[in-house]
């Protein structure tokens, strides 16, 4: 018989199952990858560097820029990883809003993951489905900060404002008449909060939806179980975070392990895998994505209950209400001071985490004293699962491969910061 | 507020026990644990954290490099280059910063902790490309987030943030042409160290 050799194939950074911009280099033994070697950085716009020459808040909406499907949660580290060096409290209504959101930006992660996953391994009738309820939450995100994704809402010591008393309603257009336009504005009459918390209630419904598409479908089965075992000592030698290590049966979460804002008051349960494979890992973020909604629910209840502040009220840090500054000479002062030259954070250095859609997000901030950052180190969650991509390959097929990449939630955002 | 370390003491405590006389500094600050090593001790000591009963450091978080030329505008006295990393113990539910200086500023070179953690590799391949830190026993040491062909580090503080050159497609000569940067850096807003207690903030 003739000898084969190994074949090596680019794949990307122009192919829709890269997620973005991977270049894969991919040698192959007929079918079987014999080993993977991802080039990444064709994404890189060095964050970190351009955050050490800003001031810290006009570091804020790069932070929505990383993960640019998950925006609050990026930016929830870093007011996070700021509020522990400045030392400052935040008050409790902005740490459910924070939660709240953090949760809603779950969802929207694990849907558009649960859709371009879908359709990766071939079901592209999950794609509609998950974008039809993405659109819902983008709606959320704009009733709230005005932006549909780089929300830039969290600050240091809360967020940027309080949650509106009414949503934006759809007009009237050529190809809608009355009745379906009281349909569409039907949950849009009270509150964001009303709004979520109908959102709440129809939620499980969907994904019970998803669920019927994927959960006991053959196809999906056939691609997913048995791929991209990870072993639970692998999975933490190899730094994976989130849910590619509950897929492999370790029950850790930041949100009750290590509790940042008010998740210690809320009641939610950790979905945890059994084989460490693809499909593992699917049935936790759907488990997952249920457990966020209860979460959402909670939030909305105890902030309807609870009325108050919603950033803290040190005017160094934050600013003060905008008619306080119309007559006073102080608070007029402290506007112009914080938004020319910004803040300083004392120095010493901070890391804080939290439990990103992907993992584990971590802000490494080192302070020397200044209005900027001296050093702020971004850890991404996917780029420590990428790094693991040559390993969990090996061995199986070139089709298995973009299950992996799927699996593994990738993006390049964060990856390449 | 995160709680990062969960009890600060206890892992000070833990750590101080299975390093001994490795420990340079063991510091408890904002509830997280820093602890320096010296770079000859840094594998050594990096095993035995992960290995320790009290320490059990499963999981490398991080790894970065860090460049002190620049801190305070004036540098430090010590070494220029660091190498810091997060150990997280899933098992305690406890953290552990460890931070190491490279001796030599101009080629700095540390002992890469890849067959400690496997996870180390990226990262390590990271801070290498950013700051030039040599890791060795690095099986693979390549840049990766900068383009390919791409010269110096860019994170070092002398390193502007424009960079040097400039990538643009020429018609005429059908091909992509490298030129030193035009544009002309500039600093709108001021970096600025204030005394300590300016304002009344702390």
């Amino acid at each position: 018989m003739a000898e084969i050799k190994n074949y090596t194939l680019n794949f990307g950074p122009q192919h829709p199952a890269a997620h973005g911009v991977l270049r894969l280099v991919l040698e192959l033994d007929g079918e079987v990858v014999q080993r993977a070697d991802p080039h990444v950085g064709l994404l890189h716009r060095a964050t970190e560097k351009l955050a050490e020459s800003k001031t810290f808040i006009q570091s804020l909406p790069y932070m929505d820029r990383l993960d640019y499907v998950s925006m609050m949660c990026n930016e929830q580290a870093y007011c996070l990883a700021i509020e522990k060096l400045l030392g400052i409290e935040v008050p409790l209504r902005a740490q459910y809003i924070r939660i709240m959101f953090g949760e809603i930006t779950r969802l929207l992660n694990h849907l558009m993951w649960l859709g371009s996953n879908g359709m990766d391994l071939g079901a592209s009738t999950v794609l509609m489905f998950t974008f039809r309820e993405r659109e819902s939450l983008f709606d959320m995100y704009e009733a709230a900060s005005g932006a549909r994704m780089h929300a830039a809402y969290f600050r240091p010591g809360g967020v940027y404002r309080d949650l509106p008393d009414s949503m934006a309603q759809f007009k009237a257009s050529k190809i809608r008449n009355a009745k379906a336009m009281e349909e569409l504005n039907r949950n849009r009459q009270g509150s964001l909060l009303d709004y979520i918390d109908d959102f709440c209630a129809r939620f499980p419904r969907f994904v019970d939806e998803y669920e019927t598409l994927l959960t006991d479908n053959r196809i999906w089965k056939q691609r997913t179980v048995g791929i991209g075992v990870v072993s639970p000592e692998r999975a933490l030698n190899l730094g994976m975070s989130g849910v590619m290590l509950r897929g492999s049966g370790i029950a850790w979460d930041l949100r009750k392990k290590q509790p940042y804002d008010a998740y210690d008051r809320v009641d939610f349960d950790i979905p945890v895998g059994k084989n460490g494979d693809c499909y593992d890992r699917y049935l936790v973020r759907v488990a997952e994505m249920r457990q966020s909604n209860r979460i959402i629910k909670q939030c909305v209840d105890w902030l309807r209950a609870n009325p108050g502040p919603v950033i803290t009220d040190n005017h160094k840090v934050a600013p003060p209400p905008r008619e306080r500054m119309k007559a006073g000479m102080e608070d007029l002062i402290h506007h112009f001071k914080l938004f020319s030259e910004g803040f300083r954070v004392p120095e010493g250095e901070a890391y804080a985490a939290v439990e990103h859609p992907k993992g584990e997000f971590g802000i490494y901030i080192v302070s020397d004293g200044a209005n900027k950052p001296y050093r702020l180190k971004i850890r991404a969650p996917g780029f420590a699962h990428l790094s693991a991509y040559n390993e969990l390959t090996r061995g199986h097929m070139i089709a298995d491969a973009v299950a992996i990449i799927g699996t593994m939630d990738i993006v390049f955002g964060e990856i390449d910061r | 507020m995160t709680a990062v370390a969960i009890r600060p003491e206890e892992t000070r405590d833990a750590v101080a026990a299975a390093l001994g006389d490795k420990v340079r500094a063991l510091t408890i600050a904002l509830d997280e644990v820093t602890l320096v090593v010296s770079a000859a001790d840094y594998l050594e000591a990096m095993r035995q954290l992960r290995d320790a009963p009290g320490c059990r450091f499963e999981q490398l978080v991080d790894l970065c490099g860090v460049d002190y030329s620049a801190y305070r505008d004036i540098g430090t006295d010590g070494p220029r280059f660091a190498v810091v990393s997060h150990l997280l113990s899933v098992g305690l539910n406890q953290r552990l910063r460890v931070k190491v200086f490279c001796a030599d500023d101009d080629l700095p070179v540390i002992d890469s902790v890849t067959a400690v953690w496997s996870g180390a590799n990226w990262f390590e391949r990271e801070a290498f490309d950013l700051f030039g830190i040599v890791f060795e026993g690095h099986d693979d040491l390549r840049r990766i987030l900068t383009d390919y062909g791409f010269i110096g580090h860019p994170f070092r503080k002398d390193f502007p943030v424009s960079g040097h050159v400039e990538m643009r497609y020429d018609a005429e000569r059908r091909r992509v042409v490298y030129e030193p940067v035009s544009i002309e850096p500039r600093e709108i807003t001021p970096r600025i160290i204030r005394e300590d207690n300016y304002g009344g903030l702390h």
